[in-house]
């Protein structure tokens, strides 16, 4: 078949591109070629637009054992424990197809963290969608949430974080971000790079099928009028194989057969093997016809570019075939040697003897692409609101609206459809400031979080990349925590338009001047481009997933309150800060202005004086303040707990709104019992840490002295009622 | 006290009741489905999880196992057999339980604590339990909307069949603390001989005060006894 210019463009390459193509060939590819340089050259698979960018994340430090570039980064937490973890988009194929869409991203991720020989341990998502109002909305959420739970609770992982959020800005393209966590030991960790020459290449899992081909491809568009006809790109996920295929897996990994493994995801076989070719430098042979296959009559093209579910590369060492062999039987999953590791340093594909393609390693992989967009600072809106020009709103009927909007209402419609519970260590589950899980059989635990603030970025994306870095901190420590590391998911619109790209790179600007503040380093990650449908871009949206950890479980803290008059301080200092603000969007529908400044100095400081109250068992119960301010947050403290609060009149107080509701950064509230009260103001003063004693907590009512006065009851009610009536 | 649990492909709680079976100092074993023979012992446990996928029907092909016949020989002989969530729905498909689980009556997977209470403790599963005394435990389930038809709920009556109900946290069976919509309430039932007990809550999530309560302990106190 002749290479023609629409076959060019309906694989998603520029004509440039096809050109360096001819250029490493030198020749014309055949259409094979062609979709494999096409799977391996988008948006998704290269990270062209991106990997100049990403480099300047900060990815060493001393808890970091693996950074970026394996199927998920890893971390040290002490003994001979690490946590593999990893965040990945599946943003095109959920809003295609909501309920396949979600559950196979989760499946993805999953597969990436149990390559490592991680047991996964827990799951996290990020999702976003339109406004309640667009007629997409109700059945997007409706189809993610079930898929996230659909996946996660037959394999059995808990799922037990997340954030659920809503703004128009994605009503054409919605966000559905997962992330899993997995525990190994250290010496048993399985990477990607090949070795050795003559090695037997395994295939196990799943029969290729034609579900997913160019998959990454539609990853690395925007959408348009065709979307719908996208649909046959989706893939189809199965949960129950994922989990025999899990075992299998973990299984054969308890003894030393593996050279390197790969889960087949986006791209399938293709970026399988090359990755693990390219890595190891080596050259890799597939013998086409012995792949398995559900449908018949594939071609070579379509099981090399099937994005089929649930299958696995293995590069065996020799003479341990018939072990593994036996164990994949054991769990009634396919096991073909389907090639060899070769000394050519190229992919060589054969079909039934005959020579069908041959590519070398090195054009596919280093050779790729990289681009330099153009890009341009962001034009900041320096506006500032003058909060007495507003129409009058009383401080309750504030506090209401924003408990019960959809972005602030209890996720527990959400999250009760997750199993969260389920292996039997999660010590704290979803709506705690971080979800906590006991390491097996240990003593000690991990926190996971995850955060973003797209109105924050659109509006200052520097700030915005800072501000989620610091939230997610603020978060781990919150539950008494040490964070640790971080990977990161950057959903953006096009690339290609310079205002796109300027965003992208100032918040990764951001994200890396608090990373490297906070040691707080990047081990995986991905990147999302072409977020927007018919030039309309989504808000930058990057999601920061982190993990830290409780050396003792019994140590970490939840966020509701515990006892009666406890004192409750607030620690941090606020100034108002109204721009950008929950109160402004829930009450004005107010957008303009900049989000409050991130002082990485004082987020430190305050971090981990917050830290040492809890480790030294200060504090009965800490949450962070964020997006809603003071007022919001400890209404949280309140709701789900048996006390409410009374908060006394603040003296000298300029404006008690932009108190209550403002969003300065860095602050955190901390229920103190009166017995630890002097330690906790020593240690304080000692380290010039700001303070306020704001008031105490009390049973039942929710009391704001002279403002308002609420019974909990009717706050949980409040916070409860929109996801039923929706 | 020897258990043994059965392990079928896509059981996921397995590894959570070998916990509390450990803890509480059973001497248990991991039966692989593939088996066609049991070990001695005084107790099967079938766990929760997603046997075969739970494809065509959940609980469905694990009841038509190899090891299944094994397990009803067992239980008709009088050995204790315990099933949980999906253990549960598979007991039914066997028949060794009567009834069935349907959907959740909102359509929706529901994990959540819930109270039950303890309707009959004269059994070997639950004397360490008070009479209607109330627990705080975890379900997680897609199918736990227990369905008989009247003549067999008459029977759990009369003979005292039923094992736990859910209700609200002072005892009460009411609507409103139905979380599925089974029948009755009904969380648990017992065969007519008292040695198989299906339950849609998870005892062995409530051992362990880090990560729950110890509500569930008794249940595995009592078999001990």
């Amino acid at each position: 078949m002749k290479i023609t210019n629409k076959i060019i463009e309906r694989h998603g390459l520029k004509m440039s591109e096809y050109e360096r193509i001819q250029k490493l060939l030198k020749r014309d590819p055949n259409l094979l070629e062609l979709g494999i340089f096409s799977a391996m050259w988008n948006e998704h698979c290269s990270y062209k637009s991106s990997r100049l960018h990403l480099k300047k994340l900060p990815t060493k430090g001393k808890q970091v054992i693996q950074g970026p570039g394996e199927n998920a980064g890893v971390i040290d937490i002490g003994e001979d424990d690490a946590i593999v973890f990893k965040i990945e988009s599946h943003n095109h194929p959920s809003y295609i197809e909501p309920y396949q869409g979600a559950a196979t991203g989760v499946g993805g991720i999953l597969r990436d963290v149990f390559t490592m020989g991680a047991r996964p341990i827990a799951l996290l998502n990020s999702i976003h969608f339109g406004s309640p109002s667009h007629p997409k909305t109700k059945s997007l959420l409706n189809g993610v949430v079930s898929g996230i739970g659909g996946y996660g609770n037959c394999i059995g992982i808990p799922t037990v974080a997340g954030e659920t959020k809503f703004n128009k800005t994605y009503n054409e393209n919605i966000l559905v971000n997962a992330m899993a966590v997995g525990h190994v030991k250290k010496d048993k960790i399985f990477y990607s790079k090949a070795k050795g020459i003559n090695k037997s290449v395994v295939y196990v899992g799943s029969k290729t099928g034609r579900d997913g081909i160019h998959g990454a491809s539609m990853a690395s568009a925007e959408f348009n009028e065709d979307t719908e006809e996208k649909k046959p790109t989706v893939q189809v996920g199965d949960p129950f194989t994922e989990k025999l295929l899990m075992e299998a897996c973990l299984e054969l990994m308890r003894d030393d057969s593996i050279i390197a493994i790969q889960d087949m995801g986006a791209a399938g076989l293709t970026s399988s093997s090359v990755e693990m070719a390219s890595k190891g430098s080596l050259g890799i042979e597939l013998e086409l016809e012995r792949v398995p296959c559900r449908e018949e009559n594939m071609t070579p093209y379509e099981m090399m570019l099937s994005e089929s579910q649930e299958r696995m590369l293995i590069i065996l060492e020799d003479g341990k075939e018939n072990y593994a062999r036996n164990i994949f039987k054991k769990w009634d999953l396919d096991f073909v040697i389907i090639g060899k590791t070769t000394e050519s340093k190229n992919l060589t594909l054969k079909y039934e003897g005959k020579l069908v393609g041959e590519i070398p390693i090195d054009a596919l992989s280093s050779n790729a692409p990289i681009y330099d967009r153009k890009w341009v600072k962001k034009k900041i809106n320096n506006d500032k609101i003058d909060i007495k020009s507003l129409k009058k709103i009383k401080i309750e009927d504030a506090l209401i609206k924003i408990l019960s909007s959809p972005n602030n209402s209890s996720k527990r419609w959400v999250t009760e459809q997750y199993d969260q519970m389920v292996m039997c260590d999660t010590v704290q589950r979803s709506g705690s400031d971080a979800a906590v899980i006991r390491i097996h059989k240990k003593n000690k635990a991990i926190a996971v979080t995850v955060d973003s603030s797209a109105n924050y970025c659109k509006s200052h994306p520097i700030t915005g990349g800072k501000q989620i870095v610091c939230e997610n901190w603020r978060n781990l420590i919150s539950v008494g925590a040490k964070p640790l590391a971080i990977t990161n998911c950057l959903n953006f619109g096009n690339p290609e338009k310079k205002e796109i790209m300027g965003e992208f790179t100032e918040c990764l600007q951001g994200i890396k001047e608090a990373c490297e503040f906070l040691d707080y380093p990047v081990v995986s990650g991905n990147v999302s481009f072409y977020n927007g449908t018919n030039q309309k871009n989504i808000f930058p949206t990057p999601v920061v997933g982190g993990v830290g950890l409780i050396n003792k479980c019994n140590q970490t803290i939840g966020h509701h309150f515990k006892n009666e008059n406890s004192f409750i301080i607030l620690l941090g200092k606020t100034f108002g800060h109204i721009e950008q603000s929950c109160f402004l969007r829930e009450n004005y529908y107010i957008l303009e202005g900049n989000p409050p400044t991130v002082n990485l100095k004082n987020e430190k400081n305050n971090g981990e004086m917050v830290l040492t109250l809890i480790n030294k068992n200060l504090v009965e119960s800490a949450h962070d303040v964020s997006e809603g301010g003071l007022i919001v947050a400890l209404s949280e403290m309140s709701i789900g707990s048996k006390y409410g609060l009374k908060i006394e009149k603040q003296k000298n107080l300029r404006n008690l709104t932009q108190y209550l509701f403002g969003e300065d950064q860095g602050r955190y509230l901390l229920e103190i019992k009166e017995e630890n009260l002097n330690d906790t103001v020593k240690l304080l003063k000692n380290s010039n840490i700001y303070y306020e004693n704001i008031g105490n907590t009390q049973k039942d009512y929710f009391e704001i002295e002279g403002e308002m006065k609420l019974s909990i009851n009717d706050l949980f009610k409040i916070n409860n009622q929109w996801y039923k009536s929706y | 006290m020897k258990s043994s649990v059965i392990v079928f492909p896509g059981s996921n709680c397995d590894r959570d009741i070998a916990v509390a079976l450990n803890k509480m100092e059973f001497k248990n074993q991991m039966i692989w489905h593939k088996e066609t023979t049991l070990p001695k012992s005084d107790l099967i446990v079938i766990p929760g999880g997603f046997s075969y996928g739970d494809y065509l029907r959940s609980g469905a092909i694990a009841g038509k196992s190899a090891i299944i016949n094994e397990v009803i020989k067992s239980a008709n002989a009088g050995c204790l057999v315990l099933g949980i969530c999906n253990g549960f729905q598979i007991l039914t498909e066997t028949g060794l339980l009567k009834g069935t689980l349907l959907r959740n009556k909102n359509l929706k997977f529901i994990n959540k604590d819930v109270n039950i209470k303890v309707i009959n403790n004269k059994t070997k599963f639950s004397s360490n339990y008070k009479k209607n005394q109330v627990l705080k435990i975890n379900i997680a389930h897609n199918e736990g909307n227990y369905f008989t038809n009247s003549d067999h709920l008459k029977d759990l009556k009369n003979n005292n069949l039923i094992a736990f109900q859910y209700c609200d946290e002072s005892g009460n069976v009411n609507e409103q603390s139905n979380p599925n919509g089974a029948l009755e309430n009904i969380a648990g039932i017992y065969n007519s001989n008292k040695n198989i007990l299906g339950m849609m809550p998870h005892p062995e999530r409530m051992i362990d005060n880090y990560v729950s309560n110890t509500d569930g302990i008794n249940l595995f106190s009592s078999l001990l006894n």
